[in-house]
């Protein structure tokens, strides 16, 4: 019996031993990524291999997933045609995947061959720690046939990832709504907008919603301005050079404040979240509590989530929505028809096999394009598959999109979680009435200098 | 002759040829026993111990360690540590006083400063409010259970319950409750009494009151029960004499029951203090610290910049700093508040 307590605490002992060891070891692991059990130098053809996918379409509350099925169905034609290839796929929550699991995988070197990639400057961060595969020439026809929405997935001159589906936000809002409130025309410049919030109160409508406990749909609208008031060159180097002197910037801000003085918002929209239960704003709008909300181009998808799940309730829901983009303002010199917009891509790990770059291609390719719009109704990249979008909503804003002086990818992708969060921060300062123009700038300025 | 003196002459020889062989070597039964016994006592100290002060080693001394020296860095938290580049002392100065570059000074303030001292006086402004609030309410309540009365045990479990409620289910109750358009604030209309302008948990001014209303719904029960079973502790005798004398029932709790719970009451409080200190789930799950920090922790501001800004290195200065303050409350109290009570227990145990 003593023996035997004995034997076991030799083994307690020896098995902290062994954590404690790894703990130690754990550092130098993360350090060299190139010792990942991947096997990448052996691509003798026909050799069985495996490719790991990691994405981010999970199934909703109503148990579908029609993006993840056909993820699938993708995956299965493509090891169809080369049976040496297995892939394996995790579907993975958005900000699980964005924020722990895939810098975490990267960082110890055991990383999926292929993953969820949002470009700007979290791809930047991922090309400086040498994680990711370049695939500007392997790749070079398919970045040409996609065009300027890759611009995100590159960096110096390099391409690091390719995206299926790339889509601009707008003011969404409900026909029913306007209608009541006397409104005919969807407003094009900021004076119009601001008549339509002030009809919209008149008839004791809500106007807009926005969902600022969650800091970034409250972003959004001072990214909105910043486009408007800030010259091209201004914003689209404002991502590498991290230089917000021109005063564009607190002129962003200025005009937000005055917009919010205008009370065209929710009762307690700094408590308001954006897309979870039926208070949120996206559940406001949706069951027609208030008339508008400024989102990308998924929220018709969120939207639907607040209806019972038939398909007339959806057929309802689509007749009575409504989208116009960014009204213009007064000044500034941004172009008034300038967008903000952001995408969803994938990206392969230094390490991975060279069917990762085949098998990412195989994903964007124009016949994969228009299946996944016509059975998941993403918005594609490939312009070849722009006919298979058929929501109508779907189609204009593809249309503002193409018709855009630029597209700006959303601010605080493009800045990266560092400069991109303070400025978040700054913002919502200004919604809850804590902080003003400069201090967004000046927030961003010290976010800056720090990294 | 006795039994004994025969016994003895009886074994004489035998003792001699022991006694006689002992002398030969250096070492006495007894003190052979003796080291045995020594190394048998290392060695179960060491087979004990061991496990357990390797794990304390692996998870806590050596994180620890490696914190302290990625607060000296500047890096990216997504970044291979190599990256990094060492910047000395700059990522405390930047926490505690906006930095040492006078050109810099202003915003990084207003950047970084600002919420560590807002984080800073969050904490203290809890662990006050919970010796002013929490500790009376907490004890009068523990009195008044004290007494025996029917349904005792029933309202001792209700009183029990939120601390017992894992924090993040417990959290997700009170942002339903407290919902712009959930119950409570339906509930405050109907009374026609006004509520927060932007929301309970999210008003600039409210918030912060809100959330200890919420920290102290969860963490009362603890007290309640610690001061129960400090009162359970009470010798009966002690009260019952005191009113047979004629003191009232409140003479015998404020010169009777609550001296004696003193060792209790000082035990809980610094629990209370270092829970203070740390205090992040609850905070987080609300909202992050809230959208404006009005209920930023410490601990939250931690987090936020670690794993949602990123920045590894300055994460790292706020996870040491928090480490020093609750050191340091850890030291000042057990030296100036619980040393009665140690020096007590010591003198006892004489």
């Amino acid at each position: 019996m003593a023996s035997m307590r004995k034997a076991s605490a030799a083994v307690a002992f020896a098995a902290s031993a062994a954590l404690l060891l790894a703990a130690c070891s754990s550092d130098d692991a993360g350090n060299d990524p190139t010792d990942a059990p991947t096997g990448g130098e052996s691509s003798e053809e026909k050799e069985p291999v495996t490719l790991t996918w990691w994405h981010n379409s999970v199934a909703g509350d109503n148990g579908q997933n029609d993006l993840g099925d056909y993820w699938q169905s993708v995956a299965d034609a493509f090891t169809a045609e080369n049976p040496h290839v297995t892939i394996e796929i995790e579907q993975i929550q958005n900000e699980d995947l964005q924020r722990t699991r895939i810098p975490l995988a990267l960082q110890s070197g055991d990383a999926p061959d292929l993953f969820q990639a949002w470009g700007g400057g979290e791809l930047a961060t991922q090309v400086e720690s040498g994680y990711l595969m370049d695939l500007s020439e392997t790749l070079a026809d398919d970045v040409t046939r996609l065009g300027g929405s890759v611009a995100p997935w590159q960096y110096e001159g390099s391409t690091y990832g390719l995206p299926f589906q790339f889509g601009v936000e707008g003011i969404w809002y409900r026909e029913s709504l306007f209608e009541e409130a006397g409104i005919t025309e969807e407003p094009a410049t900021m004076a119009e907008l601001n008549e339509a919030v002030q009809a919209l109160k008149d008839a004791d409508i809500t106007p807009i919603a926005v969902g600022a406990a969650d800091g970034w749909p409250a972003a959004h609208w001072w990214y909105n301005f910043a486009l408007r008031s800030c010259p091209q060159d201004v914003v689209a180097s404002a991502g590498t050079t991290f230089d917000f002197s021109d005063p564009c910037w607190v002129e962003a801000g200025t005009q937000l404040e005055e917009f919010i003085g205008t009370n065209p918002f929710q009762d307690q929209y700094i408590s308001t979240v954006a897309q979870t239960g039926a208070t949120s704003s996206a559940g406001l709008v949706a069951t027609g509590e208030a008339a508008m909300e400024l989102m990308g181009h998924w929220n018709v998808f969120v939207y639907e989530g607040f209806t019972d799940g038939s398909d007339e309730a959806i057929a309802a829901l689509h007749d009575d929505l409504g989208w116009f983009p960014m009204p213009a303002t007064e000044g500034g010199a941004g172009d008034p028809s300038a967008a903000l917009g952001g995408g969803d891509g994938f990206a392969c790990y230094v390490d991975a096999p060279p069917e990762c770059a085949e098998f990412l291609s195989f994903i964007v390719s124009d016949e994969n394009q228009a299946g996944a719009a016509e059975a998941a109704g993403i918005l594609p990249v490939a312009p070849a598959a722009a006919e298979a979008v058929t929501n109508p909503v779907l189609v204009e804003l593809s249309q503002v999109a193409g018709n855009a002086a630029y597209v700006q990818l959303w601010l605080d992708t493009s800045f990266g979680t560092n400069v991109g969060g303070a400025m978040n921060d700054g913002i919502v300062g200004i919604f809850a009435g804590t902080g003003d123009a400069q201090d967004v700038v000046d927030l961003m300025t010290a976010a800056a200098l720090t990294q | 002759m006795t039994a004994l003196e025969a016994s003895g002459t009886g074994k004489g020889p035998v003792a001699d040829a022991k006694a006689s062989a002992a002398g030969s070597t250096p070492v006495t039964p007894a003190q052979h026993n003796a080291r045995k016994d020594n190394r048998r006592k290392w060695i179960e100290i060491a087979i004990f111990v061991g496990p357990a002060l390797l794990m304390f080693l692996a998870f806590v001394v050596f994180p620890m360690v490696m914190a302290a020296r990625y607060s000296l860095y500047k890096w990216d938290s997504r970044q291979p540590f190599e990256l990094a580049e060492f910047i000395g002392l700059d990522n405390y100065t930047r926490a505690l006083f906006g930095g040492t570059d006078p050109e810099t000074q202003e915003i990084f303030w207003k950047a970084y400063a600002e919420p560590f001292w807002n984080a800073v006086g969050n904490n203290a402004q809890i662990i006050a409010l919970s010796m002013l609030v929490q500790l009376p309410i907490a004890m009068l309540i523990a009195l008044v259970l004290n007494r025996k009365f029917p349904g005792r045990s029933s309202v001792r479990l209700i009183i029990f319950a939120p601390y017992v409620l894992a924090e993040v289910t417990a959290g997700l109750m009170w942002l339903m409750l407290l919902d712009p358009r959930g119950p409570v604030t339906q509930m405050v209309q109907g009374l026609g009494l006004p509520t927060p302008p932007q929301g309970w948990l999210e008003d600039p001014t409210w918030g912060f009151w809100t959330f200890f209303f919420i920290v102290s719904w969860k963490y009362i029960g603890l007290a309640i029960i610690l001061f129960l079973a400090g009162l359970a502790g009470v010798p009966e005798e002690l009260q019952e004499a005191a009113s047979i004398d004629g003191a009232s029932w409140w003479q015998v709790q404020w010169r009777i029951n609550i001296p004696l719970i003193g060792p209790t009451v000082r035990v809980w409080a610094f629990l209370s203090i270092i829970g203070s200190i740390q205090l992040f789930d609850m905070a987080w799950v609300l909202n992050k610290g809230g959208s404006t920090n009005q209920y930023a922790t410490i601990a939250t501001l931690m987090v936020d910049t670690g794993t949602q800004r990123n920045d590894g290195g300055y994460a790292s200065a706020l996870a040491i700093i928090m480490f020093i303050f609750s050191m340091a409350a850890a030291l000042l109290y057990l030296t100036l508040v619980m040393r009665r009570d140690n020096a007590a227990r010591a003198r006892k145990g004489a």
